[in-house]
């Protein structure tokens, strides 16, 4: 590969949406019925006639669909995974049709709560059913099938991303030819959880939160800032910290005695938890976590087995880990290996050097980058690939 | 490929499981998936090696292999490969005894710290051996198991175990030529290769054990 085509960029992209349960309302794993759903998906690259060249990447938590390229020339970024994604990148969408929706309950394109329920003519607020892992990735097998897709050359994606990755190996194992979860979990630990609480009790306790009724009025930003900023800790690692930060003070040169922010640290986290409001809506903070407390490999699948639950999986798996995240350990990671190796599946497993914590697998890392192509390219081979 | 793996590599027959146990960068595995159509997998601590396997295509896990082994199902595999290794395990009997469980047949391979170069250089220089095999001074090796292939064959048969058959090899660890002694093997070869399995019960003893030589 170029250095060139390194940097090269998938280039212009734009959002489109999918609708089904129009008629027939889907019915989600609580029991609860939902319908229509619209889905916000992006794709590049093209499919192949035998539509077997696809490549689907499930966003994190507070990800979206636009996983790569720009919306207009102008854009000041591009999407969230453009180190991964694009022409001669390791998801090559020179070869690969590449695939990414905004998960159910989100708030960029997908049905959430902030949508508005037909039955009232108004945003559906806390009326929203609660929404599971598994509820999101059924949701983009109709996607998958609308778009005449037959089998997924991988599906990948990390943190919350990696558990739709897991499910869509044990939902639809004849869809998949590999799958690649990134720092990820079969199922949260309390720590987890417990961050996640921190999290929804600050937007839940947030004077304008009105009981998820907000919408065209004054938002629960405070409560959602706080949320971010405790979510954003819980990414970075001791390490990442201290190089970025340590105890560094932000445009002064001695302590102030107040409670502004004096250290770099603070302003920091102000600044990502105050963007933070301005895309992301606090209701789908509330739903998003919850899917992802609730979500349970072992429980949901194997009655309590984590081998069982892996049983029927065909993929092949890579499965890689992080040395500094302390969200997702990667001992979490051995737990879904060793489940995955006792069923005889065919499953790879590294533990990449990182110093960034659980947001590593968003970071430029050239082993990452390199397994991945590798692998994918490999699986495309094998597969007597052709590109389209 | 080093010249003790293409002997590992001709013993294994076409179409069957392997796990191999410090896997490296997957060049034995590599070799048998293209070769001899074998399902295999590997077992190496290194990430950078883990890389290497996975991006020749060949199933890896990172991990100890003292724990990783003990996942597996009994006679998960037809064959379970320890190729220089056991000279660096601290329990290796509890380690082979594992190997036994998991695999129909093992193969293990090691440095004979009993070659002549070595008997010499304590000997008459009074110092441990160090040399192109064993390039480590006493504080720092990773070598902490003392094995020539006598201790190795004594060890097997109390095991309850049979070696089915065996090849003394005169070669440098990373070498890819060499040759098989035949003649006084405990003193002249650098590394031995044995397959291994378990003694069927009640079976009368040495009706397929190999031919014991002790010279040396």
């Amino acid at each position: 590969m170029s250095l060139e085509n390194s940097h090269k960029s998938v280039g212009l992209v734009s959002k489109e949406f999918f609708t089904f349960a129009n008629n027939a309302p889907l019915r989600l794993e609580s029991g609860a019925s939902l319908g229509p759903i619209t889905v916000g998906y992006e794709t590049m690259g093209s499919l192949n006639k035998d539509g077997t060249n696809a490549i689907l990447i499930t966003h994190a938590f507070s990800g979206d669909s636009h996983v790569a390229g720009y919306y207009k020339e102008d854009d000041p970024k591009p999407g969230w995974w453009d180190i991964m994604v694009g022409p001669g990148k390791p998801i090559d969408t020179d070869r690969y049709f590449v695939v990414c929706s905004n998960i159910l309950g989100g708030c960029m394109g997908t049905t959430g709560p902030a949508s508005t329920n037909l039955a009232t003519g108004k945003a559906y607020g806390l009326d929203f059913p609660v929404v599971t892992i598994g509820d999101m990735v059924r949701c983009q097998k109709r996607l998958v099938d609308y778009l005449g897709i037959k089998k997924l050359l991988t599906v990948t994606g990390g943190s919350v991303g990696g558990m739709q990755v897991l499910e869509w190996a044990i939902r639809y194992p004849d869809m998949l030819v590999s799958a690649i979860p990134l720092a990820t979990t079969t199922r949260h630990s309390a720590l987890a959880i417990a961050f996640n609480e921190i999290g929804r009790q600050a937007i839940m306790s947030d004077p304008h939160f009105n009981k998820g009724d907000y919408y065209g009025k004054d938002k629960p930003n405070l409560g959602l800032a706080l949320a971010r900023m405790i979510g954003h800790v819980t990414y970075l690692s001791d390490h990442a910290m201290r190089k970025k930060f340590g105890r560094k003070l932000q445009d002064r040169e001695t302590l102030a005695f107040d409670f502004e922010a004096n250290f770099q640290v603070e302003s920091y986290l102000r600044y990502q938890g105050s963007k933070f409001t301005r895309r992301f809506d606090a209701n789908s903070f509330l739903y998003i976590t919850k899917a992802a407390d609730y979500y349970d490999v072992k429980h949901q699948h194997g009655n309590g087995s984590l081998m069982k639950a892996f049983a029927g999986v065909k993929a092949k798996v890579l499965v890689i880990s992080f040395t500094s995240d302390w969200l997702y350990p990667t001992y979490q990671s051995r737990e879904m290996v060793k489940a995955m190796k006792k069923n005889g599946l065919d499953v790879s497993f590294c533990e990449i050097e990182a110093e960034c914590g659980h947001d590593a697998f968003l970071v430029a890392n050239d082993r990452q980058a390199s397994l991945m192509r590798n692998f994918i390219d490999r699986l495309g081979l094998e597969e007597g690939y052709h590109a389209f | 490929m080093r010249f003790d793996l293409q002997i590992i590599a001709s013993w294994i027959k076409e179409g069957s499981t392997v796990l191999d146990l410090g896997c490296g960068e997957g060049e034995l595995l590599s070799y048998l998936k293209d070769h001899k159509q074998v399902r295999g997998t590997g077992i190496e601590s290194s990430e950078e090696k883990v890389t290497a396997c996975i991006e020749r295509g060949v199933q890896v896990l990172q991990g100890d292999i003292t724990e990783e082994v003990t996942d597996y199902p009994d006679q998960a595999f037809d064959y379970v490969i320890l190729s220089q290794t056991l000279q660096q395990v601290y329990e290796p009997d509890k380690l082979i005894k594992e190997l036994i469980r998991v695999g129909r047949q093992i193969i293990v391979s090691f440095p004979n710290f009993c070659h002549w170069a070595i008997r010499l250089q304590i000997l008459f220089y009074g110092y441990a051996p160090k040399n192109r095999q064993l390039p480590y001074e006493w504080y720092d090796t990773p070598n902490i198991r003392v094995i020539t292939l006598h201790d190795f064959r004594r060890f097997v048969k109390a095991t309850n175990c049979t070696i089915i058959k065996e090849a003394a090899i005169n070669t440098h660890s990373d070498n890819l030529q060499g040759r098989i002694i035949r003649f006084l093997p405990n003193l002249r070869a650098t590394f031995g290769i044995f397959l291994v399995e378990k003694r069927p019960k009640n079976s009368e003893e040495s009706s397929h054990e190999s031919k014991k030589t002790n010279q040396g």
